[in-house]
């Protein structure tokens, strides 16, 4: 049976939408996947060496809080200077509380595995980001070396 | 029943003791037989799938005094 092969493209740069390309990445290489994640835009934060990933509950009514808060809480509260950090925090423990991986920990897992971690060069330049920023073992590339890729995978996601 | 590798997964969650499992079973030869323990109820269907996904052999899938507990052998 010929390897099967993952492509995605990872364009968000927050905390919980971090989550689905690494773990998806992750667990198709363990299923024995060939795996190339193309990071654009927001996702370039994701290959930071030191990540700062945040979550927010602004202009978001579908996330969880405790008590069910988010049925009560006005919108403008979620507004507020300190909530991304309370939520960013609160978010963390959970997940350390539950057993959920570290971003670090599911993309050090990635890279262990082979999965292929391809900056846009095109959105580095954009946002005047330099290589020394970035993790090391990662590519630049644009959209055609994507799409020679993409265009013979078996599954290819936008996230 | 008898195994040659154990992996305590308790307390891990999605996708964790999967890649835990690949990584083991890589360091072990064909026909060894991996024991794995989860408390991710998740698992009991990502350990039937990613058998078959990667042609090992789930010997057994069982649930005991709450935790999950899994025999897959290498192929």
């Amino acid at each position: 049976m010929a390897q099967k092969k993952l492509a995605i493209i990872a364009t968000k740069g927050s905390l919980d939408w971090a989550y689905p390309p690494f773990i998806l990445a992750s667990t198709a290489a363990a299923l024995d996947y060939e795996v190339q994640i193309f990071f654009t835009f927001y996702g370039l934060q994701l290959l930071k060496k030191k990540l700062d990933l945040q979550v927010t509950p602004l202009g978001n009514p579908g996330m969880p809080m405790p008590g069910g808060m988010e049925k009560f809480m006005p919108v403008i509260v979620t507004a507020l200077p300190f909530m991304q950090g309370v939520m960013t925090s609160m978010m963390k423990a959970k997940m350390k509380k539950k057993g959920v991986a570290s971003i670090e920990q599911l993309r050090e897992l990635c890279q262990e595995a082979e999965v292929k971690l391809i900056a846009c060069q095109m959105t580095v330049d954009l946002f005047d980001m330099d290589s020394t920023q970035f993790i090391d073992g990662i590519e630049y590339a644009g959209a055609a070396a994507f799409f020679e890729f993409a265009g013979q995978s078996d599954i290819c996601l936008y996230i | 029943m008898a195994h040659d590798q154990e992996l305590d997964a308790s307390g891990l969650n999605c996708p964790l003791p999967i890649l835990r499992a690949k990584k083991t079973l890589n360091a072990m030869t064909p026909g060894q037989v991996l024991h794995v323990i989860a408390t991710d109820p998740g698992s009991v269907k990502d350990f039937d799938a990613f058998a078959k996904q990667t042609g090992n052999d789930l010997i057994e899938s069982k649930e005991e005094g709450g935790k999950f507990h899994f025999l897959i052998k290498k192929c």
